[in-house]
């Protein structure tokens, strides 16, 4: 089937099966390999993408249902090739990954929620992230970059020391 | 932190270099691996616990498009030899696919290849297998029976491995005690189930005569064991180690996997790749962890000090051997755990069953043993009426008694138990915590605080091999590093082993930039193939900081040593007054120097300047041994095990709604120190992933069978791994006790937290029950059996009135 998906702000044809999944879509017919199969039954959040924004498991969704969505994975948030977004940088500062299996996806959902919010509780943080597991970290270093993220983001055009 | 003064990189804060292409989606997995030309591999599996295979019928499966190869058992093993076991049991016949009889649900009978993996799933659905369901057996004990019937009638017996250790007068100590106890606990089967399935590419060249394999391993000798069950030349086999690793913690071991896949394309000549999908990890994987039964006796005085214990452990290694057995080995190195238990009589016992067989799990046995030991510490304390961490702190070794040889043979290293102890509570505030239990139990909650003290022996070598089987003389067990330095002056350092999260990119900069005072972040870090490798044992037994920085470290060295000889030869100086002070040399008395591109130029364009017979440019190579790794074990069993043992304490305050009884965690502490911490951040990581996997193991997690043999947790909405609502903010209190076996006193961490964590939550929980005199014997300790028996020791009296 053809089909037409926005990716990273890019408009790509396809020709799929219509049973080939969106993440084998993604990895094998568009070549990003930064979105990870995990369980592929929709539990472990390692194929998390932003479908519009919301974060969203691309191991239960068919390529063919992601026409007319606009689809942002770990690749599109790279400003340029080497340059690192805030979130990133802040999960590099607080090492919040060891094998980095899991981390696009954990990544992409931490972003949603700061799309959301810059002053996330760490309740918030937690629920934003519980659906993306993490084998390596227990996920304290992951709270802590999401946390750290958030504050530099909210902090950004404030004076240095002002209120 | 202890110690970082000394230290220019080494301790401080440093981001770890590896996490740039992580966080980019940048990392190539195995996954993202296809030469040109590749083919995918499917398996279909066994549907019985144990099945005669009749016969194989492929024909459908070959007639369709785009299916390549369809390949069984015979045919396989006609191709191939059997895969290494551990133990001495050579009937014992492992091949990756099953030969004549599947042994367990889930077994691989049959390999599909084809254009694509999902025409390989469809092939697969076409091929015919004719089986004979046979009678199949689930239970250990029921295993160690010997009229069990043999999972592998050819062996005679399921008894894979039953060896009696006696170190010292255990009977004399058993009859002099005044009080004894015995008891059981048992470890669930659980593991370390990776997010990143096992998958390996294998692709054979035959103009060349090499196969080349992509893998997601963490496998010594992993090469090895390819060639040989292949049949090639050792130097026909190129393993790429600049894969990344998608976690394993133990289990990607990987070997059937990759000598099933080097098989297939070495008959098609064409790039295979079997990435295994969760259902085929969760049921044939082979990468289930140990399923243990402890029966301990304790022999203890009224003070509470233990004198001696007897433990018999049996655990069930499922339908065949690999290292699994050998688990019983590795704890035989910290047996006492980090107590003065004087005598201990050890029989340990590997049964096989129609399960999945087992593979390494994180800390290699050591965490069962340290949940029953621990058990048993709190069951003296119960006993006597005393106080449990006044009973650990009377066991305790003291700092002042290290080095410290325990009866089984190795010697601990250093360690100060009850100053860690001591900072950890001084840190969680003992008082303030029971006043908060009391709290939550005040509120109509059960609430518990629970405690363990453990030791992680790091270093790893394969003592535990020669131990449990006499016809493994192996004593080696080594890690290696090159370091180069190039003719513009900038370093690059080769490791010689795949990484699945430890950092070890980061390690050897780090170490090599505090030998030659060089900013680590300057100094390029790269990965050989198995090829071009130095020799070396991957990153088990939590050796790598250990082992691999002491090769970075010696390599090091012998780069300032030749820096130094140049520079001595030029200034016409002798050595003894040179020093080397950030890549320079200085003569001491004259203040004369020549910096490090100098040098550099001297060794690389500049022979004529050298010192008579040194040879030009600067590369140079160490392979070093495990420290204390000399000698093979005594005819009565003793061995030196590991040669460095971090420590951990684990404080836990945990409540339990006895309604549904969920436990849920308030506080968590742990004192940790594991010597000097090379990146701070890196050991963080690994205690809290740690704790987070013990508390999966203690409380979740699962491989549970039906009475039929089928696995019922085999997705992950039975198998219930914990999310971030399920671990709780942790707390990490540092001590640093220096190893005098490393060169900057490191110890291992890699299996920190997990050692400890299902100890301590197993005693929070029974600490929350105990007035209702029940207990919790066996892990995990489930929501569903934590509610029922909680209700069953609490009869509703509401109900009975309205019955009445």
């Amino acid at each position: 089937m053809q089909v037409e998906l926005n990716v990273n702000g890019r408009s790509i044809a396809v020709d799929v099966e219509p049973r080939c999944t969106l993440l084998d879509c993604l990895r094998e017919e568009i070549g990003l390999k930064g979105t990870h199969a995990g369980c592929e039954h929709g539990v472990c959040g390692a194929c998390t993408i932003l479908l519009n924004g919301e974060p969203v498991r691309s191991c239960l969704m068919l390529a063919v249902q992601g026409d007319g969505h606009a689809i942002t994975t770990i690749e599109g948030l790279n400003p340029s090739p080497g340059e690192l977004i805030v979130l990133q940088d802040a999960f590099c500062e607080t090492h919040g990954m060891q094998c980095g299996y899991c981390t696009p996806g954990m990544i992409l959902a931490g972003q949603a929620l700061l799309a959301r919010t810059l002053s996330p509780s760490r309740a918030e943080i937690v629920d934003a992230i519980s659906g993306n597991i993490c084998r390596c970290t227990g996920y304290g270093q992951i709270v802590e970059a999401i946390a750290l993220a958030a504050e530099r983001l909210r902090t950004a055009n404030q004076k240095p020391g002002g209120a | 932190m202890a110690g970082t003064a000394e230290f220019k990189y080494v301790s401080h804060k440093r981001r770890v270099r590896e996490d740039r292409r992580f966080v980019s989606g940048q990392a190539i997995y195995v996954s993202d691996v296809a030469p040109p030309g590749t083919l995918h591999a499917a398996v279909l599996t066994s549907p019985y616990a144990c099945a005669r295979i009749v016969a194989i019928d492929a024909s459908d499966a070959m007639a369709m498009p785009g299916v390549h190869l369809v390949v069984g058992g015979p045919e396989l093993a006609a191709g191939s030899d059997p895969l290494l076991i551990g133990v001495d049991a050579p009937l014992v016949t492992r091949y990756p696919l099953a030969v004549g009889r599947a042994r367990y649900a889930g077994e691989w009978v049959v390999a599909v290849v084809a254009d694509s993996r999902a025409l390989a799933e469809d092939a697969r659905e076409k091929v015919r297998v004719d089986y004979e369901p046979l009678p199949f057996l689930l239970d250990g004990e029921a295993a160690y029976k010997p009229d069990s019937t043999p999972v592998h009638p050819d062996h005679g017996s399921n008894v894979l491995l039953d060896k009696r250790f006696v170190w010292g007068d255990v009977d004399k100590a058993f009859a002099a005690a005044p009080h004894k106890l015995a008891y059981r606990v048992k470890w669930g089967r659980s593991a370390t189930v990776p997010i990143e399935t096992f998958g390996v590419v294998a692709s054979w060249d035959p103009w060349r005569e090499m196969l080349d394999v992509w893998a997601s391993i963490q496998m010594p000798k992993f090469a090895d064991q390819i060639a040989r069950a292949l049949r090639m030349p050792l130097n026909s086999v190129r393993v790429h180690q600049d894969v990344d690793v998608g976690g394993s913690y133990g289990v990607k071991r990987g070997i059937k996997h990759t000598v099933l896949a080097g098989y297939l394309s070495r008959r098609l000549s064409r790039p295979v790749k079997l990435i295994e999908d969760r259902l085929e990890n969760m049921r044939g994987g082979d990468m289930h962890g140990p399923e243990r039964v402890f029966d301990i006796e304790l022999a203890f005085d009224g003070t509470g000090l233990v004198h001696a214990m007897r433990m018999r452990a049996l655990d069930n290694v499922g339908a065949y051997a690999g290292r699994s057995p050998l688990q019983l080995g590795k704890p035989v190195g910290a047996i006492v755990g980090p107590y003065r238990i004087g005598a201990v009589a050890y029989h340990a016992i590997a049964v096989t069953t129609n399960k999945t067989p087992q593979e390494a799990v994180r800390g290699f046995g050591q965490a069962p043993t340290n949940y029953a030991i621990e058990t048993g510490i709190d069951r003296v304390a119960e006993t006597l009426g005393l106080d449990r961490l006044e009973v650990r702190r009377r066991n305790f070794i003291r700092a002042d008694e290290f080095p410290y040889l325990i009866p089984s043979g190795s010697t601990y290293d250093s360690g100060d138990y009850h100053t860690v102890v001591r900072k950890a509570l001084d840190h969680a505030g003992w008082e303030t915590l029971v006043a908060e239990r009391d709290k939550l139990r005040a509120s109509g909650l059960l609430a518990g605080i629970g405690v363990a003290s453990c030791l992680e022996p790091s270093g790893g070598n394969s003592s535990f091999e020669p131990l449990l089987n006499a016809k493994n003389t192996t004593t080696t067990w080594m890690e290696s590093c090159r370091i180069m330095v190039d003719a513009l002056g900038t370093i690059t350092v080769t490791i010689h082993t795949t990484s699945s999260g430890q950092g070890h990119e980061t390690l050897a900069a780090t170490v090599a930039g505090e030998a030659l005072q060089i900013d680590p972040d300057r100094i390029r870090v790269v990965r050989a193939t198995s090829l071009e490798s130095l020799p070396g044992n991957s990153p088990v037994g939590s050796r790598m900081a250990i082992m691999l920085g002491g090769a970075v470290h010696h390599a090091a060295n012998k780069v300032r040593d030749k820096l130094m000889a140049i520079a001595g030869h030029r200034l016409e100086v002798p050595a003894r007054n040179l020093r080397y002070r950030n890549g320079g040399v200085e003569d001491s008395a004259s203040g004369r120097a020549i910096e490090w591109i100098d040098l550099v130029t001297l060794a690389h364009r500049h022979f004529h300047l050298l010192p008579p017979g040194m040879a030009p440019g600067i590369a140079f190579d160490h392979t070093m041994q495990v420290p204390t790794g000399e000698k093979l074990p005594t005819a009565d069993g003793r061995v030196q095990m590991y040669p460095c043992y971090s420590f951990e304490f684990h404080v836990v305050l945990v409540s339990i709604d006895p309604e549904i009884g969920k436990p849920h965690i308030h506080r968590y502490v742990i004192g940790h120190d594991c010597g000097t911490v090379i990146n701070p951040d890196i050991v963080r990581g690994m205690t809290l992933g740690g704790i987070a996997h013990g508390i999966g193991a203690a409380l979740l997690e699962e491989f549970a069978f039906d009475g039929e043999g089928q696995l019922v947790a085999q997705s992950f909405m039975d198998y219930l791994l914990p999310s971030a609502h399920e671990v709780p903010e942790v707390e990490i209190v540092h001590h640093v006790t220096p190893s005098p076996h490393t060169v900057l006193g490191q110890k291992g961490s890699g299996e920190s937290g997990y050692l400890g964590a299902p100890a301590a939550l197993s005693g929070a929980i029974n600490d929350a029950v105990r007035h209702l005199n029940i207990r919790f014997e066996a892990l995990p300790m489930r929501i569903s059996a934590i509610g029922d028996a909680i209700a069953e020791a609490t009869p509703p009296p509401a109900l009975k009135e309205v019955i009445a």
